[in-house]
C-alpha cells in the first residue's frame, strides 16, 4: 500500500475544461506578477500535489508557524517555506481577494487568488531555516535577493511550464498509479543531486533489499555553482539503471524543484515530497541537503526523531566506502576495520579528477557511468 | 478590489453567520465570510475532484506505458 498523501489528500489544482479556459482569457486582464524557474517549479508542483497539503502559496500564519514550530498552523509537519514574493510596486493596487495572474517566460501559468499580503524579515527566516546569516550559503545569498512582499493564497494551474526532462518527469498521481500497477507495497525513495557513485547504489540496493521497489527522484533546476549539470545527473542515472539494477525494481524519474541547501530542514521536505509521490520509506544520507559545514554530519537524523507523525519512514543509512580489507563497500557499522583500510568516495575528490579528464577507478564509480560524465564538454553547474 | 453587487440571503441564514462571526472570529462581516465560502466553492470546483476516476486511472496508465514505466 503506497502512502497516504501528507494531510491525507492528493491536492489537484489543475485547471480543466470550461474553467481553464475561462482562466485563461481573463488572465491578460488581471494584475500580472511574473517569476521565475524557481517560483514556477513551485506552482506545478503545489498544482500537481507535490506539495501537498499544499493548495497554493502559504499566508502568514502557515509561515511563521514552518518558521518557528516546523508544522503548518494545522499542525503537520512541514518544514521549508513554500512563499511567493514580490516587490510593492508589483502589488500595487493588488488587494486581499484579488485574483492575480502569474507569468513565466511571458506566458500566463497559473491564477492565485489572493489572501494575504505580508512583510517578511530575511534575519528571521535565514536563521530559522538555514541556522545561518552567512552570505557564503548558498541559500541564504539567494533569500538576499527576495522581495520585500510574501503573496499568500490558493491557486490554480492553467499551463504546464515547460519542461526538458518531460520522458522521465512523473507527477504523484502517476508514480501512484504505478507503484500499484507494480504490486508495491513498500517504496524506499532516493533524493539526489548528484551523478551516482557506488556509495549512493551500496545504500540504494541496501535499501532496496527490504523494500519491494526503490524510487530514485533527483532535484532538477536550480542548483549552485560546481553542482553537476541536470542533463548529467538523468544521463549517469540511465547509465547505471540500464546496466546494473533490475528493470522491475526502479522506477527513475526527476523532480523540478529548487535545492535550498536547509540541511536537516530540508531533510524532512525531502521526505514529505516523496511521501506524496506514494514513497513508504526515504532514505537519508550522511549531510542530507547540507553544504560546506554548515550542519553536523547526522544532524538530520536527530530531527527525524522529532517528526513521529511524518507518515514515512526515514531509513538512516550509514555513509558508505570502499575498504580495502573486507574487499567491498560497505559502512562503518558493518565494517570492523580501521581507517588504513578504508577508501572514503569523496564528491569532491570525484569532481576533480572529473575537471583534470580522468577516469575514477572503478571501486568508486562504474565506468559506464564515467563515460557519460567525461563526454560531456561541461558536466558542472558554472558561475554566473 | 473589483465591483461589488448586493446578493439576497434569508434573514436567518444572515443571523446565524452573525453569530457564527461573533463566536468564532476570523471575519468582519457577514459579506466577508459569504465572500470567503463561495470563493473556496468556486476554486475547489475549478480544480476538479481530488479522486482519481477510473477513466483518468487509464489516462495515466496510457502515459506510463507510452514512456516506457509500464
Amino acid at each position: 500500500m503506497v502512502s497516504r498523501p501528507h494531510g491525507g489528500r492528493l491536492v489537484d489544482r489543475v485547471a480543466r475544461g470550461g474553467s481553464r479556459r475561462r482562466l485563461l482569457a481573463e488572465a491578460g486582464e488581471m494584475p500580472r506578477l511574473s517569476i521565475g524557474d524557481g517560483l514556477a517549479a513551485d506552482v506545478a508542483n503545489i498544482a500537481h500535489g507535490v506539495y501537498s497539503p499544499l493548495e497554493g502559496f502559504m499566508v502568514q500564519e502557515d509561515y511563521q508557524s514552518v518558521l518557528h514550530d516546523m508544522r503548518l498552523s494545522s499542525d503537520l509537519p512541514w518544514t521549508i517555506p513554500v512563499v511567493l514574493d514580490a516587490s510593492p510596486e508589483e502589488l500595487a493596487g493588488v488587494r486581499e481577494g484579488d485574483e492575480v495572474a502569474l507569468y513565466h517566460r511571458g506566458r500566463p501559468l497559473a491564477v492565485l487568488r489572493v489572501e494575504e499580503i505580508y512583510g517578511w524579515d530575511r534575519r528571521e527566516y535565514a536563521l530559522n531555516v538555514y541556522k545561518t546569516l552567512d552570505p557564503g550559503h548558498p541559500g541564504v545569498a539567494r533569500l538576499s535577493r527576495r522581495k520585500e512582499l510574501f503573496v499568500g493564497g490558493p491557486l490554480l494551474l492553467i499551463e504546464e511550464p515547460s519542461e526538458p526532462f518531460e520522458e522521465v518527469r512523473l507527477w504523484p498521481k502517476e508514480t501512484r498509479v504505478l507503484f500499484e500497477a507494480r504490486g508495491w507495497r513498500t517504496i524506499a525513495a532516493f533524493q539526489t543531486r548528484n551523478v551516482p557513485h557506488l556509495g549512493h547504489e551500496y545504500v540504494q540496493k541496501a535499501a532496496l533489499t527490504f523494500t519491494d521497489g526503490l524510487f530514485i527522484n533527483p532535484l532538477v533546476g536550480w542548483k549552485k555553482p560546481g553542482d553537476y549539470r541536470d542533463e548529467v545527473i538523468v544521463e549517469a542515472y540511465q547509465a547505471l539503471i540500464g546496466s546494473y539494477y533490475p528493470r522491475d525494481s526502479v522506477v527513475f524519474s526527476v523532480l523540478r524543484m529548487e535545492m535550498r541547501y536547509a540541511g536537516p530542514r530540508e531533510a524532512i521536505h525531502h521526505a514529505i515530497v516523496r511521501k506524496n509521490f506514494g514513497a513508504t520509506h526515504f532514505i537519508v544520507g550522511r549531510d542530507h541537503a547540507g553544504v560546506g559545514s554548515y550542519y553536523g554530519p547526522y544532524e538530520a537524523w536527530e530531527l527525524f526523531r522529532e517528526f513521529p507523525d511524518l507518515g514515512i519512514t526515514p531509513l538512516f543509512v550509514h555513509e558508505a566506502f570502499y575498504c580495502r580489507k573486507c574487499g567491498q563497500m560497505v559502512n562503518e557499522k558493518i565494517c570492523p576495520h580501521s581507517d588504513e583500510y578504508r577508501v572514503r568516495i569523496s564528491g569532491t575528490m570525484l569532481r576533480r579528477m572529473i575537471k583534470r579528464g580522468e577516469r575514477p577507478p572503478e571501486y568508486m564509480m562504474r565506468p559506464e557511468v564515467a563515460e557519460v560524465i567525461l563526454k560531456h564538454p561541461s558536466p558542472f553547474i558554472e558561475e554566473g | 478590489m473589483s465591483e461589488k453587487i448586493p446578493v439576497h440571503i434569508s434573514r436567518e441564514l444572515y443571523e446565524k453567520a452573525k453569530k457564527f462571526i461573533e463566536e468564532q472570529g476570523g471575519f468582519q462581516s457577514v459579506e466577508e465570510l459569504v465572500e470567503f465560502l463561495l470563493q473556496e466553492a468556486l476554486l475547489a470546483e475549478e480544480a476538479g475532484p481530488a479522486e482519481m476516476s477510473r477513466e483518468d486511472e487509464e489516462k495515466v496508465k496510457e502515459r506510463l506505458r507510452a514512456l516506457g514505466y509500464i
